[in-house]
């Protein structure tokens, strides 16, 4: 069974409490139509499992056939240094088709960044370092597409629909 | 990009189908990459080498294993494995998939005579008259050192092949 090489901890973005019952990891892209489409399942699994549930979102780019990944997931990381990472990774799943590089600066100017700082950081490719490590750890810890979920460690294998993530979710609360 | 139905971990052990066992020779083969280029094993001789075989180019569960070896090239180059794909299209069908997948890695068609070299490492489905979708790690030897059939309909990822290559430069 597939699981997670590198645990959830400091380095990751996360939503919920560490001490939450189960945590929901995803390896992500963010030009991906089916990431688009998990992106609404997870805020539901959010809403429904509350402080249950922790989540935590790690870049996996496909460069070759998305050629924005990457950039947007460097502009979430950016944002994440200004501390609005999950601002930014909600803004590009809300905004898949527009994630031209005007179009990131845009948002990071909506959302209240230091529109410099960002500018200079996505210049300068300051956390493509970050994205390579997050994208070599799902690489190693058996991803296998996009997106691909890991409930407290262990690779979920099955379509990632709401019913299926929060029965599976469930389960891991109930065992932990 | 995934599809559904390509999720499960129950990979198949290579033994079960009768892929060619680590420790045996791998088969030699010559290939086109392109109309006008063949790809051979031996020319690989000195470097590892890490056969990808798949059923068909554009399925989309193919697709999606091809462009996550695509992202894994530089891992596999800096733990010295050439990746080749290879199917049993033909030539214009691997350049027209290369190029709409942006790979960066040689397609070789297993076209004519039709899957010999899968059936020669024990990758052929006669029922389906494609691959398998096979991995082999062969080291700078020409020895198969690691082997791995996935379901058809699962994308193996890519982590088998780093381990592979990893134990490879270990010793």
């Amino acid at each position: 069974m597939a699981s997670l090489t590198l645990p959830a901890g400091d380095r990751d973005h996360a939503q919920g409490p560490a001490a939450a019952p189960v945590t929901l990891v995803e390896y992500g892209d963010y030009e991906c139509p089916h990431c688009g489409a998990a992106y609404p399942v997870v805020k539901k699994l959010q809403k429904k499992l509350g402080k249950s549930l922790r989540f935590i979102y790690r870049n996996f780019p496909l460069t070759s056939i998305h050629s924005h990944a990457e950039r947007a997931a460097e502009a979430a990381e950016a944002a994440g240094a200004q501390g609005k990472f999950w601002e930014m990774h909600d803004w590009i799943f809300e905004h898949q088709d527009t994630l031209e590089a005007a179009d990131l600066l845009k948002a990071a100017k909506a959302l209240g960044l230091d529109p410099k700082k960002f500018a200079s950081e996505m210049e300068s490719q300051a956390y493509l370092p970050r994205v390579k490590e997050d994208f070599k750890s799902g690489i190693r810890s058996g991803v296998n597409g996009t997106p691909t979920f890991f409930i407290n460690g262990a690779r979920h294998d099955r379509p990632p629909s709401y019913e299926d993530l929060l029965a599976a979710l469930n389960l891991a609360i109930a065992q932990a | 990009m995934i599809s559904g139905k390509k999720r499960s971990t129950s990979g198949r052990k290579s033994v079960k189908r009768g892929l060619r066992s680590p420790g045996t020779r791998a088969p030699s083969f010559s290939l086109n990459s392109t109309p006008d280029q063949k790809v051979s094993l031996s020319d690989f001789r000195g470097r590892s080498v890490v056969l990808a075989f798949y059923p068909a180019d554009w399925s989309p569960v193919c697709g999606d294993q091809m462009a996550l070896y695509n992202e894994c090239l530089p891992e596999f180059k800096r733990l010295g494995g050439e990746l080749l794909g290879i199917s049993v299209d033909g030539i214009w069908s691997h350049l027209a998939f290369a190029k709409d997948r942006k790979l960066k890695f040689p397609l070789l068609a297993d076209f004519e005579p039709k899957g010999a070299v899968a059936r020669a490492y024990g990758a052929y489905s006669a029922g389906s008259g494609a691959s398998e979708r096979a991995l082999f790690v062969i080291d700078s030897k020409g020895v198969i050192r690691w082997s791995y059939l996935s379901p058809v309909g699962i994308n193996p990822g890519a982590e088998g092949i780093l381990s592979a290559l990893e134990s490879m430069r270990g010793k």
